[in-house]
């Protein structure tokens, strides 16, 4: 209980540091402190201006809660999953694939990407079971690989980009779903004319039943238990008989499963197209502050999910008035110095001093009956 | 009872090297030191005995200026002094040998002696007056080390020597050794009360840190007791017996000698056969072709000065490592390739030698720890949910019984909780297994002897209960208490077979450090 509270509260205190530090950047760039303050305070409250603005902080959360869930569940047993990019962008390549090239319908879709993620994940976990190759190495490489794999096979898929299925100049970037296959777009059932927005759907809902299954599994479950055992101390679960290597590697699959759904989320709105460019999506990264804000509790990473998607379309709002690079910087540090959660929290518990036992014995003092001299008779 | 007073008086009070006077410590939620007062003379050994948590270290640490006293002073030679660290300590010729020694391995010997003080000129070394300096001293005191010798490769008691030259080379004359004879065998044991006495005898004053009764009885001039952070007294040695010491300390009267019964050994549990281990370290074997075997009511023990293989053989035991040769037999069934989860369910249990590295998640309750071997048991899961109701049930009745105290009862952090009380969780669960073999490795490291006192019972419970018992132990009282066999390792082999009805600790300290061995 008393932890909760700690992990809340250096939670807040990181995102109220990551604002001030934010106000500075927007005063330090913007020209008229007057119109920096109006951005910045737009910036705050445009998510809530709207039910179209709000739609759209809810449809960007679904994949962040799906990367989020997928760094913080390997942080749990004891694994950083950077290779969250890597595995989200794969996602998104079966994804839309399947619903392109082979105008598969989106739960299909949804389950190839979270099987193409679970492959890209395994990799660095049989390296590290196997061979001992920290995964932080292998799924970095693993991230670029999989990216130029993903762009040279678009660019090599006629079937894929826009000129096929409408006249179109444009060539670098994937078909929309709404002429190449709307049986692939994710169904908003009646979503988008409740809040007016295109961009809703049912993938908040999707990414928040993830969440829930994975709170069960890790807090609820025999395999969670074995998982979270490998986490904390890998030789005293191998010395419960746990197999260590077999739980490394299923870790990292369904870390990479996560941020595979994650991707075809994001994708199959029917709103965003891949663009073929030669960078890592943002969201598979922003998963780590994700997790990391939320102390990798899946139900938190809900909210975190919620909180970055929020300043991110926050951000939007201060356009024409900043240049994109520079809204970037400032939801950066914003994002920045929320992910410092964990170091708030450790200073957090040193500063208030919870009376839990820590020092020296936590045995409850027994009665002292003998506590009398029994020298000096 | 005589007793030295504990109230300083002007006419003694020169007498004193070092007073620390009311000496008051706190920590959150616990006083560490309540109002202790320990006094040194000059030229004397004193003894300061304590169970584990009774606030000798803190104590410790006030002197070396590492925690600064709520309360109290600590006075020189009669003149009250600021101790504001370690550092302070030094000027104050306040030297310590460290219970976990504090020297670069990769250094030699000379230049962790040397390290901190180092003689130099214009910022180049001058290590030829140093190396003079030292070889002095350890003439004129029969502290043997080799200068030149890299500290990685010497062994314990050359590493401890270098850590007693280390505070002779800083002329010290105040001499903290803490918990100097854990890791020596009874011959080096001897060798380090012999130099004790003989800077005694020389005026340098010596504090003595230790829970062994027999070695202050040997050689302490006076001791001072302390329980739970309170001070309890100070006595003369020559007027006092361990059992009195160890009613001050404890608080109660304690069995030294285990009660068992003499028993006929049934039939043959576990079969061990030529096992061979390679070392993690170097090019040989850690393990050595071992065999022997253990039946049922009986305990065997694997004595042995620490790293002579004893941890590499328990870990091809229990399936931790694989042996390269040989083969280990559980109740005639081969297990030699075994999975770990297979050997536990044969009914082997394990407490491990390092609770931290193994026996515990620390990061778990104490109720998660309980369940670590059975948690996959139908008792504790159905179709992979974990049945909270029954996993509380069960170790809350194991708390009960094993008496394991812990602030919070199930839910308390393992990390919380003091060294003794998770020993006694482990020692719960793996006991509760109702195990065919337990293997119990060093069970009573570093816990005081109301705990070791209850281990060695329930130890002793299932030998009697017939269930095959294999010890490993560092400490001689232990092995020659509870065996009913001693075997010894020495560099990876089995030098020897004892029965400890005929054996003393001195035959037994010449083949753990490897002066005899027996054709087996």
């Amino acid at each position: 209980m008393k932890k909760s509270i700690i992990s809340i509260l250096a939670a807040v205190i990181s995102i109220v540091a990551g604002l001030v530090l934010g106000l500075v950047v927007v005063m330090a760039t913007g020209s008229d402190a007057a119109i920096s303050w109006s951005c910045f305070t737009a910036m705050l409250t445009s998510g809530f201006s709207s039910m179209a603005k709000l739609a759209k902080v809810l449809y960007q959360a679904a994949p962040l809660i799906m990367t989020g869930l997928s760094v913080g569940f390997a942080f749990k047993t004891g694994l950083f999953n950077i290779g969250a990019p890597g595995q989200y962008l794969m996602g998104a390549f079966v994804a839309l694939v399947g619903a392109i090239q082979f105008q598969l319908s989106w739960p299909i879709c949804i389950i190839a990407a979270m099987i193409a993620g679970a492959l890209w994940g395994a990799l660095p976990g049989l390296a590290k079971a196997y061979f001992n190759v920290n995964e932080v190495i292998t799924s970095i490489m693993l991230n670029w690989i999989g990216l130029f794999i993903v762009n040279i096979s678009l660019m090599n898929m006629p079937k894929m980009l826009p000129p096929h299925w409408v006249p179109s100049p444009i060539k670098d970037r994937t078909a929309s779903l709404k002429y190449a296959n709307p049986d692939g777009i994710i169904p908003k059932m009646g979503m988008d004319e409740f809040f007016g927005s295109p961009y809703i759907n049912i993938s908040i809902i999707i990414a928040i039943l993830f969440a829930v299954v994975i709170y069960i599994i890790l807090n609820r479950t025999t395999f969670g238990y074995e998982l979270k055992a490998c986490g904390h101390n890998r030789e005293s679960a191998r010395y419960a008989g746990i197999n260590a290597k077999r739980n490394i590697i299923l870790s990292m699959c369904i870390a990479g499963a996560l941020s595979g759904v994650g991707g075809a989320l994001y994708y199959l709105s029917g709103e965003a197209d891949y663009n073929i460019l030669k960078v890592l999506q943002a969201n598979g990264f922003n998963g780590i502050p994700v997790a990391l804000l939320a102390t990798s509790n899946p139900l938190g990473i809900i909210f975190s999910a919620l909180f970055i998607s929020y300043i991110q379309v926050g951000g939007e709002a201060m356009q024409p008035h900043f240049a994109t690079e520079v809204i970037d910087i400032i939801v950066s540090v914003i994002i920045y110095l929320a992910a410092f959660t964990l170091l708030t929290k450790g200073l957090l518990s040193k500063v208030i001093k919870f009376n839990d036992g820590k020092d020296a014995n936590a045995e409850p003092k027994p009665a002292e009956k003998n506590t009398g001299k029994e020298n000096g008779k | 009872m005589a007793e030295t007073t504990n109230k300083p008086t002007k006419a003694n009070e020169s007498e004193y090297v070092i007073e620390m006077l009311n000496i008051t410590k706190e920590f959150p939620g616990i006083k560490a030191n309540d109002n202790i007062t320990l006094q040194l003379k000059k030229g004397e050994i004193h003894a300061l005995l304590g169970e584990n948590g009774a606030g000798k270290s803190t104590l410790m640490s006030v002197l070396f200026g590492l925690y600064q006293p709520e309360a109290g002073c600590i006075k020189k030679n009669g003149e009250v002094v600021k101790i504001n660290d370690p550092n302070d300590a030094n000027m104050l010729n306040i030297g310590m040998v460290h219970q976990h020694f504090k020297l670069v391995e990769c250094f030699s010997v000379l230049d962790n002696i040397i390290l901190g003080v180092e003689p130099n000129t214009a910022g180049f070394l001058k290590k030829k007056d140093a190396r003079k300096k030292v070889l002095d001293l350890s003439e004129r005191y029969g502290l043997h080390v080799d200068p030149d010798a890299i500290v990685e490769d010497i062994s314990v008691g050359m590493q401890q020597r270098t850590e007693i030259l280390k505070m002779l080379y800083r002329d010290n004359e105040i001499l903290i050794f803490d918990e100097p004879t854990a890791v020596l065998t009874p011959q080096e044991i001897d060798e380090l009360m012999r130099i004790m006495r003989g800077f005694a005898n020389e005026g340098k004053s010596i504090l003595f840190i230790t829970h062994k009764l027999a070695e202050i009885m040997a050689v302490a001039d006076r001791c001072t007791v302390l329980r739970k952070g309170k001070y309890i007294g100070t006595v003369n040695i020559a007027d006092t017996t361990p059992q009195e010491l160890s009613r001050m300390m404890v608080g109660r009267n304690v069995n030294f000698k285990v009660d068992k019964q003499d028993m006929e050994p049934g039939e043959v549990v576990l079969e061990v056969n030529g096992i061979t281990v390679p070392s993690k370290l170097h090019k040989g074997n850690s393990v050595q072709d071992v065999s022997f075997n253990v039946r049922r009511g009986e305990i065997v023990t694997l004595a042995g000065i620490e790293g002579n293989g004893q941890t590499q053989f328990v870990y091809a035991l229990t399936g931790l490592d694989k042996p390269t040769a040989g083969s280990i037999k559980l109740c005639g069934k081969d297990i030699t390739k075994m999975a770990i989860r297979d050997r536990s369910k044969m009914g082997m249990s394990h407490i491990p030698e390092d609770r931290h590295k193994h026996g515990l998640v620390l990061d778990y309750s104490l109720e998660q720890n309980m369940v670590l071997q059975k948690y996959w048991d139908p008792q504790f899961q159905s179709m992979g949910f974990i049945k909270f109701d029954a996993v509380r049930e069960y170790s809350e009745r194991l708390i009960e019984q094993y008496d394991v105290r812990s602030g919070q009862g199930p839910i308390t952090m393992a990390r919380s909780m003091s060294g003794g009380n998770q020993q006694k969780a482990i020692v719960a669960r793996e006991i509760d297994k109702d195990p065919e073999l337990l293997v119990a490795v060093q069970p009573t490291r570093g816990l005081d002897v109301g705990a070791i006192e209850y281990i060695h019972k329930q130890i002793v419970a299932q030998r009697d209960a017939g269930k095959a018992v294999l010890l490993v132990s560092l400490e001689l009282d232990e092995v020659m208490n509870l065996s009913d066999r001693i075997l010894v390792m020495y560099e990876g082999e089995i030098v020897g077979e004892f029965d400890p009805k005929v054996t003393t600790t001195e035959e037994l300290g010449l083949y753990m450090a490897g002066a005899k061995r027996q054709e087996r």
